[in-house]
């Protein structure tokens, strides 16, 4: 038995919309299989994970909050997958964005620096500081790979894992609160250095709206700039850009400097508005979670802010399907790994007609 | 540093790189037939749950590494489903199947954390592996090395003597011109694919069977990344995967033998180092040779049939 591709004429919007609903769809479909063989309910599973956040306020909060960092990375994301630049790193870029701007926070701690100007300058200059750090810290890829030509896959990845392990070291070292009895965490910030709230006693803090900004800010520059066109270009078109005189590496630069920077920017929101101080572990994967977030909302940043509220959904429904049916936590990875292979199938039907074809053949 | 010591380092380099070694060759036949597989993580995780699995409830360390085998397989089959058969980006596929392998592998290992089951036998040869320095080297490894060694000599011989073997590359280079010839690109690719899950869950099986003796979750703690780079590393070639991988078990054993010594330096430095060496491996070998020059020429280059 064989397969046939026979690529499709045009592309249609009942395509383009109906192909990630009927992967979401499928992937909860096939999310059921695997709980019920795992010998538990999955109707009751389904509630919990896609029900019961949506229906009060506050979880419909933690829910805005899980996803901001999701969709900011995503954002970043879907411009270097655009251009065809694998950057599969964010979450380092992640991780080393939320270690500088909590720097700031940890040597601001007791009011230090702000006596006569007050603490005003604080939270901005850690969003900035990790927003630098993100796209520093990505550009180790991107240099790699314009002037070597080495993998950005393989680098950018592995610097997740030293990123990691520099957080690990200065938290239990330098950065370590002195009276904080040898537990490997900093000082808890200061209210100065933490990410105001958007409502008075809600869950929603600014970061959220910054999410909406790059949202927005990213549909403009993809419909409306030249750079925009450009990104869509090489990456749909490469020969072409080349004949058109644009830069490869010139590029390739700048889709990692936003997706470090992007990424850096969700890592210092995530320390300064949802931790508030330093610790470990700062991320449950969203540098990971946020490239099915890209793929799932199909590069397209409307379709990243739906995708990231999605998938947010499964982080606050695993968390509670830990505690109500004792599912483990991998259920949620095995299941965002389902959800993705199943995007991207429905990506492919949506290219090609696909066709089985019985006996033998190339 | 007594002969004794120095045997045990030399031993344990080995059994270090192992895992590398294996998972690495069956990425480069991949590789060589055009298919960029970024799952190896996840297959060699899978491997790894589902040998220890089975080598728990059967007793038998020779079903584990076939039920590794098998699991490695099984999710290279998905992958080659996904980018063979519906011509689907290698790249988001690979990292796809990484994270459904790592997820799952979590799921269907969950009941056997914390469980042992002891190591692999060794081989024993009288007389030749009582030999000073070199006998337990050559002649008292566990079956795993004997078979990665032979796994290597096979492939080598594969892709550079037999006739097969250059069609398979033909397919890595030119798909299209392979089609024109009549080679059954898609069926080249996906058994090539299958080879490489085969011994990236081989590779997985290693790790809880022979390397350590339970399973836990994560463990493969990114080998399958590192093996993606030796091929790189290995400039495609056979041999040269076993020289890289004996370098990077060297490094592993280093940092470790460093910790134990406690220099002073941080421990997580010394973690860090086989990420830090993969990278700077692949500059220094970038900055060598000329860009790629090396590489399959339609290496992650998705192939539909022309009508």
């Amino acid at each position: 038995m064989r397969i046939d591709l026979e690529p499709r004429a045009g592309r249609s919007l009942a395509l383009d919309i109906g192909a990630p609903a009927g992967a979401l769809a499928f992937a909860i479909l096939l999310g059921g299989i695997v709980v019920w063989l795992l010998g538990k309910s999955p109707a009751q599973a389904f509630m919990v994970y896609f029900v019961q956040p949506l229906m009060e306020g506050w979880s419909l909060q933690e829910v805005a909050v899980k996803a901001c960092p999701l969709v900011l990375i995503a954002v970043g994301l879907s411009f270097c997958y655009r251009a065809n630049v694998w950057n599969i790193g964010a979450e380092g870029q992640f991780v080393i964005g939320g270690l500088c701007g909590g720097w700031l926070g940890v040597v601001t701690h007791g009011g230090a620096g702000q006596g006569a100007i007050g603490g005003w300058w604080i939270v901005p200059a850690m969003l900035l500081l990790g927003a630098l750090g993100g796209a520093l810290y990505a550009m180790l890829p991107a240099l790699l790979r314009v002037w070597l030509g080495v993998s950005e896959i393989l680098t950018s990845l592995m610097l997740v894992y030293i990123a990691e392990l520099g957080l690990d070291y200065l938290v239990r070292g330098a950065l370590r609160d002195p009276k904080g009895f040898n537990f490997p965490q900093s000082v808890t910030f200061d209210d100065a250095a933490r990410l105001p709230f958007l409502a008075e006693g809600e869950r929603l803090h600014a970061g959220v709206a910054l999410a909406l900004l790059a949202v927005a800010a990213a549909a403009f520059v993809f419909a409306r700039s030249r750079f925009g066109f450009e990104v869509r270009l090489v990456g749909e078109a490469p020969r072409a850009a080349r004949f058109a005189g644009f830069s490869d590496a010139r590029l390739t630069i700048a889709v990692f400097a936003i997706s470090g920077a992007l990424a850096g920017l969700a890592g210092i929101c995530e320390v300064s508005g949802q931790i508030g101080q330093l610790v470990p572990t700062i991320s449950p994967g969203y540098g990971f979670t946020a490239i099915i977030v890209a793929f799932l909302g199909r590069l397209s940043p409307f379709g990243i802010l739906l995708a990231g509220l999605v998938l947010a959904l499964t982080y606050i429904g695993g968390e509670a399907a830990q505690v109500a049916l004792k599912l483990p936590n991998d259920m949620t990875r095995a299941f965002q790994g389902i959800l993705l292979m199943c995007v991207l199938m429905a990506d492919a039907a949506a290219r090609y007609k696909i066709r089985l074809v019985s006996g033998s053949g190339a | 540093m007594s002969p004794q010591v120095f045997e045990l380092v030399l031993l344990t380099i080995v059994t270090a790189s192992m895992p590398l070694m294996i998972a690495a060759l069956g990425e480069l036949v991949a590789e060589r037939a055009g298919v960029l597989n970024l799952g190896v993580e996840g297959m060699m995780i899978m491997g790894a749950a589902i040998g220890f699995a089975a080598a728990y409830l059967s007793g038998s360390p020779f079903i584990g590494a076939l039920a590794g085998i098998a699991a490695g397989m099984a999710m290279a089959a998905l992958f080659g489903l996904l980018t063979i058969g519906l011509a689907i980006n290698q790249v988001a596929a690979g990292l796809a199947l990484t994270i459904f392998g790592v997820g799952l592998s979590g799921l269907l290992g969950s009941d056997f954390v914390g469980l042992k089951r002891e190591g692999s036998p060794h081989l024993y040869v009288p007389g030749l592996s009582d030999l000073p320095l070199i006998g337990k080297l050559v002649f008292g490894e566990d079956g795993f090395v004997y078979a990665g060694f032979l796994l290597v000599a096979l492939a080598a011989l594969f892709l550079g003597r037999s006739r097969a073997g250059l069609a398979l590359r033909a397919v890595g280079d030119n798909p299209h011109s392979a089609h024109a010839l009549g080679l059954p690109v898609r069926r080249t690719r996906f058994l090539a694919v299958l080879f490489g899950g085969a011994c990236a869950g081989l590779a997985g099986a290693y790790l809880s069977l022979a390397y350590t003796p339970f399973w836990s979750p994560g463990m493969t703690a990114g080998r399958g990344w590192i093996a993606l780079a030796l091929v790189v590393f290995a400039s495609w070639r056979p041999w040269r995967v076993v020289l890289g991988a004996l370098l990077f078990g060297g490094a592993t054993v280093l940092q470790l033998h460093a910790q134990a010594a406690s220099l002073g330096l941080p421990g997580q430095l010394m973690s860090a180092v086989p990420y830090l060496a993969t990278i700077l491996a692949l500059m220094a070998l970038s900055a060598g040779t000329r860009r790629n020059a090396a590489a399959p020429a339609a290496l992650g280059q998705t192939f539909v049939a022309p009508r």
